[in-house]
């Protein structure tokens, strides 16, 4: 069976590799006995499909994303052993089109970091350079596939937690627009800005794992009814047009490109650049004005809304408890073992801004500046432009414990990123090349629910780069 | 507007957290670092733009008030950390009827 | 201070006025809950009406159910108010262990709907007392605390954890605890006419908040107030009123300060005390909910439901009045409940007299209805039964007295009312020959009297309908007795 042989490889390779916490610590929870096991279960709904569009797909899903045979602890103490009893929509919708998750993979707790060093079970590795993280806080999907263990794998976004970890592993990586992946058993960190992404070896991985998650959900009232396209068709056809692209307006928006940006990264992008001009795009200089507010903003809306959305994790029907004289000590008991650092630092920031006296000048100021920055995207695109292109985070990997110590240092690594789940317009990231052998990063920025212009770009620049993006 | 020791141990106690001793001045700092990087939003000119709720603009979907509940495919007692007779058990609260302190 | 003559309550109420808001949380009668599909029934064992969802498992979702939107727009249109095109669910945070997420998912500065008002009554120059609701908003229910079941714990059922409420607030309109009582009840009349919830206090459907404060007649600003909780019937939440108004008023006199604070009213003591709260510590964190768009109603869509409103106690007052000529107590009693009111339209367009199904529905079947302890819906006298048996008094086949007898039978056992009178032969014998000879063999029976009644003794006239009445077993129709031996008399 080749679906067997599949998942078989996709185990030896994690073996290969040394995903687990003894190395690369990439992979958190993996089962090999009980998913081949799987693989036979002819339960009605459990039975796995050999014709379906990821037949035999072996894929690595975050561990904040709700599966049934796997745990789902969201890289948390407080979700330590739990597994979940229902299961993500997205992960349903795999499972139906034939594909087997493998893995749970390392994350920053509950989404809330930049680089996997927020895990409560550790921080995860580069595969690519073991001294340097994944980026993150999906900083384990993206080595997962970095890592040659699965073609294909689920992440999440709040601010760029796809993005950035693709762009630190040289892999692609999607966000799509706000509301185009139900939410149901993707656990909250800002519910306002979350959503669930895709990694991807290529942009067709990528796109063929996308066209599957994607579409409305009666169990998600922010899923969007719009009509799922095939973003695989996006491919340029034939093979040979050389002008793929001809008559697309790539907008070039100068504050993602600050004189202070590494002029390594900003070299490989107007390579990059470059390239769509010799696909046939016309690259246009463009301004996103309230750029430089978005790190701000995200910093307001998403610890706010994760101070509330935390507060289920009491100890009472699921997760982690310890008891204590009463039940304030058992609650706080419970939440201050069961969280990290990070997580009560946002916790604090998240509870102050919403508090009273406090909410309009911080809650309510940000949303209206959110307001702001997403009128930014829309006047660019209604102006002609098709597609934006930056560089998708200012750095490459960097090494372990580099940024722990400054939280708003950290912070900085999500300003290209957190400016689309901001506006909720798609981005990926894909490789555009090599600084001292450490990948870079470029995003592509698309309007509302256009991910197939998205893929479009990806797809022509991709074929276009060859080799030269690993390079 | 700068956090102050007792804000901190104020929105710790509404969001249940016990912070050890030693940690506060670390975190008022720390709070205050990062909140001294949001001021730069009050210079913003905002009047009259209107608040990003959600990010998309349809309304609120509707459900039929029917069908059947979702399914729990693992019982309560198996992610519980404590049942007693279909009940969740919980240390008994201070006071009885009031739904806002324990 | 003056006034020393008068017993303290009396002089206390004649120079305090008390000021009362009502907070009332009506539970809205749906198959399922606000944001899951798990039944909304109550009495299932516990934690048995659970999901995902209002389990609050991680990454689960709400989803906003039609019918709760449908009653809560219908129950704001009862009360006059304005249902806005948009209104906002919001998040209540705070943390308590029958609250699953954490925080309650309410609304907040964007109201389903604002500005209603309804009449409680009229003041002895009958103009009327108005009170007006500031706003019904939607929001959830939280599960179930039990304290004494188990040593030391608190047991957590959270079956009615997400089951649709809406929260109806009013202005601080109230100016005594009978006020308070009659917006009540008159609110609750309302909400069962717009037939949206079961409104019941002692099944939890309807529970009460108070907020009140007093001040010196004349007096129009507001004094501090305390907020009173834990009341479970329209009469305890005047009770506590009026311990509250004790209360305050005393410490008034002594020259003492009102402090804000939650009171909980404990009616054994027919006191209100403390709860055990810290206060300030209350900071709910309000922000717009991001798991729920914005709720958007049309204007067509609230217009169509107010179409679809069952008629109101004040429509179907007015209406009685000019379709059934009754008289303004008798339809007061008769549109109490919207139940009521269409059994008694059922009787009376059955039947054919209103006035007569009036008396009836008021006397003997409200009568029975009560002794029973049971509704009316429980009532086992179908309107059309009952109907029959007063065509059958109207056409004298039954004496009046025979019909209550019926009447009786029937409720026992919902058999119609021309079996039990035939069975139980109490239809009234009208054939002429059979009363004749009754008569005549009473009269042979009773010679002296006889005589003395043909003499002209016409006093006797009632002992001798007696007799005949007796000789019947009661099947004789009294007033043909009366007649044929009227002809037999010598006068
Ligand atoms: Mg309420
Ligand atoms: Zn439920």
């Amino acid at each position: 069976m080749s679906v067997e042989r599949e998942v078989g490889r996709a185990f030896a390779r994690m073996d290969a590799v040394g995903a687990g916490a003894d190395h690369l610590n990439i992979v958190l929870w993996s089962d090999r006995e009980r998913t081949l096991k799987l693989l036979r279960d002819e339960t009605p709904g459990r039975a796995l499909d050999p014709a379906g569009p990821l037949a035999s797909a072996a894929i690595a899903v975050k561990d904040n994303i709700a599966t049934l045979d796997l745990p789902t602890t969201c890289g948390s103490r407080i979700l330590e052993g739990y597994v979940s009893p229902y299961e993500a929509t997205a992960v349903r919708r795999l499972r139906e089109a034939g594909a087997v998750v493998i893995a749970k993979t390392n994350c920053d707790e509950f989404g809330m970091g930049s680089s996997t060093e927020h895990s409560a079970y550790g921080p995860a590795r580069n595969p690519l350079d073991t001294t340097r993280v994944p980026g993150g806080s999906s900083g384990g999907s993206a080595a997962v596939v970095a890592a040659g263990i699965a073609r294909a794998a689920l992440g999440s976004e709040t601010g760029g937690s796809v993005r950035q970890p693709a762009s630190f592993c040289g892999v692609v990586g999607v966000k799509p627009t706000y509301g185009r992946v139900s939410r149901y058993g993707l656990v909250a960190f800002a519910s306002s800005l979350d959503q669930i992404g895709v990694f991807g070896a290529s942009v067709a991985d990528a796109a063929g794992v996308l066209e599957v998650i994607a579409g409305a959900d009666p169990l998600d009232s922010t899923a969007a009814e719009n009509q799922v396209p095939r973003y695989r068709d996006s491919a340029p056809q034939g093979g040979s047009a050389s002008q793929p692209l001809a008559g697309m307006v790539v907008g070039k928006p100068a504050e993602y490109f600050p004189p202070a940006l590494d002029r390594r990264i900003r070299a490989r992008c107007d390579a990059a650049l470059d390239r769509f001009r010799a696909l046939g795009a016309e690259v246009r200089d463009i301004s996103l004005a309230h750029t430089d507010l978005a790190i701000p903003v995200y910093y307001i809306i998403a610890p706010a809304e994760a101070s509330s959305n935390l507060a289920r994790f009491d100890g009472v029907r699921y997760g982690l408890r310890l008891e204590g004289d009463g039940l304030r000590a058992m609650y706080e008991a419970t939440r201050t073992r069961g969280f990290g650092a990070e997580v009560t630092r946002r916790i604090l920031l998240g509870t102050y801004v919403l508090s009273a006296g406090y909410y309009d000048a911080y809650y309510r100021k940000a949303q209206a500046v959110r307001t702001l920055i997403a009128q930014d995207f829309r006047t660019a695109f209604a102006s002609g432009v098709d597609v934006i292109f930056t560089p998708t985070a200012p750095t490459t990997a960097f090494e372990l414990g580099a940024k722990t110590s400054d939280p708003y240092a950290m912070y900085l690594n999500d300003i290209f990123t957190a400016t689309a789940n901001l506006a909720g317009v798609p981005a990926m990231s894909l490789p555009i090349g090599r600084v001292d052998g450490l990948p870079v990063g470029g995003q592509i920025i698309a309007p509302h629910f256009e991910e197939d212009v998205m893929f479009r770009a990806a797809f022509a620049l991709e074929r276009s780069l060859g080799e030269e993006a690993h390079r | 507007m700068a956090v102050h020791r007792e804000d901190v141990v104020h929105i710790a106690s509404l969001a249940r957290l016990a912070l050890p001793e030693d940690q506060i001045p670390q975190l008022v700092a720390q709070l205050n670092g990062i909140l001294g990087h949001m001021d730069v939003l009050s210079a913003v000119k905002t009047e009259g733009v209107s608040l990003a709720a959600g990010v998309g603009d349809a309304p609120c979907p509707l459900r039929d008030d029917g069908g059947l509940p979702l399914p729990l495919l693992r019982s309560r007692d198996e992610f519980a950390p404590r049942m007693q007779d279909g009940f969740f058990l919980v240390p008994r609260l201070d006071t009885h009827g009031d739904p806002e302190e324990a | 201070m003056s006034a020393p003559t008068r017993a303290p309550d009396e002089a206390l109420g004649t120079r305090y006025e008390m000021v009362v808001g009502l907070e009332v949380h009506v539970q809205l009668r749906t198959r399922t809950k606000a944001f899951c599909s798990c039944s909304a029934a109550y009495g299932a064992p516990p934690n048995a009406n659970t999901c995902p969802v209002c389990l609050a498992l991680p990454g689960t979702l709400p989803v906003l159910n039609h019918q709760a939107v449908l009653l809560a727009v219908r129950a704001a249109r009862s009360l006059g108010c304005t249902v806005h095109p948009i209104s906002v669910f919001a998040r209540k945070n705070y943390f308590y262990p029958d609250l699953p997420k954490g925080y309650q998912i309410s609304q907040y500065d964007q109201p389903l709907a604002t500005g209603g008002c309804i009449v409680i009554g009229e003041r002895a120059d009958e103009t009327p007392i108005s009170v007006r609701i500031t706003r019904v908003h939607m929001e959830e229910d939280a599960g179930k605390s039990i304290h004494d079941r188990y040593r030391g714990m608190t047991a957590i059922d959270l079956n009615r954890a997400g089951v649709p409420l809406i929260e109806v607030v009013s202005e601080p309109d109230m100016r005594s605890a009978v006020e308070a009582g009659a917006y009540l009840r008159v609110l609750r009349q309302l909400l069962e006419y717009a037939d949206v919830s079961d409104v019941s206090m002692e099944e939890g459907s309807l529970r009460v908040d108070a907020n009140i404060s007093i001040r010196e007649r004349g007096e129009t600003r507001l004094g501090t107030k305390t907020e009173v909780k834990n009341m479970n019937s329209f009469t305890g939440v005047e009770r506590a009123l009026e311990a509250e108004f004790r209360r305050q008023s005393a410490l008034l006199e002594r020259g003492q300060a009102v402090v804000q604070q939650t009171l909980l009213w404990d009616a054994a003591r027919g006191d209100v005390r403390p709860s055990r709260t810290k206060e300030g510590s209350h900071d709910y964190r309000y922000f717009p909910e991001p798991d729920l768009p914005p709720l958007v109603l049309t204007a067509e869509w609230i217009a169509h439901q107010e179409k679809s409103l069952p008629e109101l106690p004040a429509g179907k007052r007015q209406r009685f009045a000019s379709t059934y000529q009754l008289s303004a107590y008798d339809i007061e009693l008769l549109t109490a409940s919207p139940r009521l009111a269409d059994y008694f339209e059922s009787v009376a367009s059955a039947h054919g007299d209103a006035k007569a199904a009036a008396n009836w529905v008021m006397g003997e079947v409200l009568k029975e209805v009560k002794s029973l302890g049971i509704g009316i819906r429980e009532f086992r006298i179908r309107p059309q039964d009952l109907a029959r048996l007063l065509d059958l008094v109207r056409d004298d086949l039954v004496s009046h007295s025979a019909a209550k007898r019926i009447f009786a039978i029937m409720s026992r056992t919902g058999d119609r009312p021309e079996q039990v009178a035939e069975r139980e032969g109490l239809l009234q014998v009208g054939d002429r020959d059979q009363l004749a000879r009754w008569v005549d063999e009473v009269l042979a029976e009773n010679p002296t009297e006889a005589a003395r009644f043909r003499a002209g003794e016409t006093k006797l006239l009632g002992v001798l309908v007696g007799l005949v009445m007796k000789r019947s077993r009661g099947s004789a129709d009294p007033r043909r007795v009366n007649q044929l031996l009227s002809e037999r008399s010598g006068a």
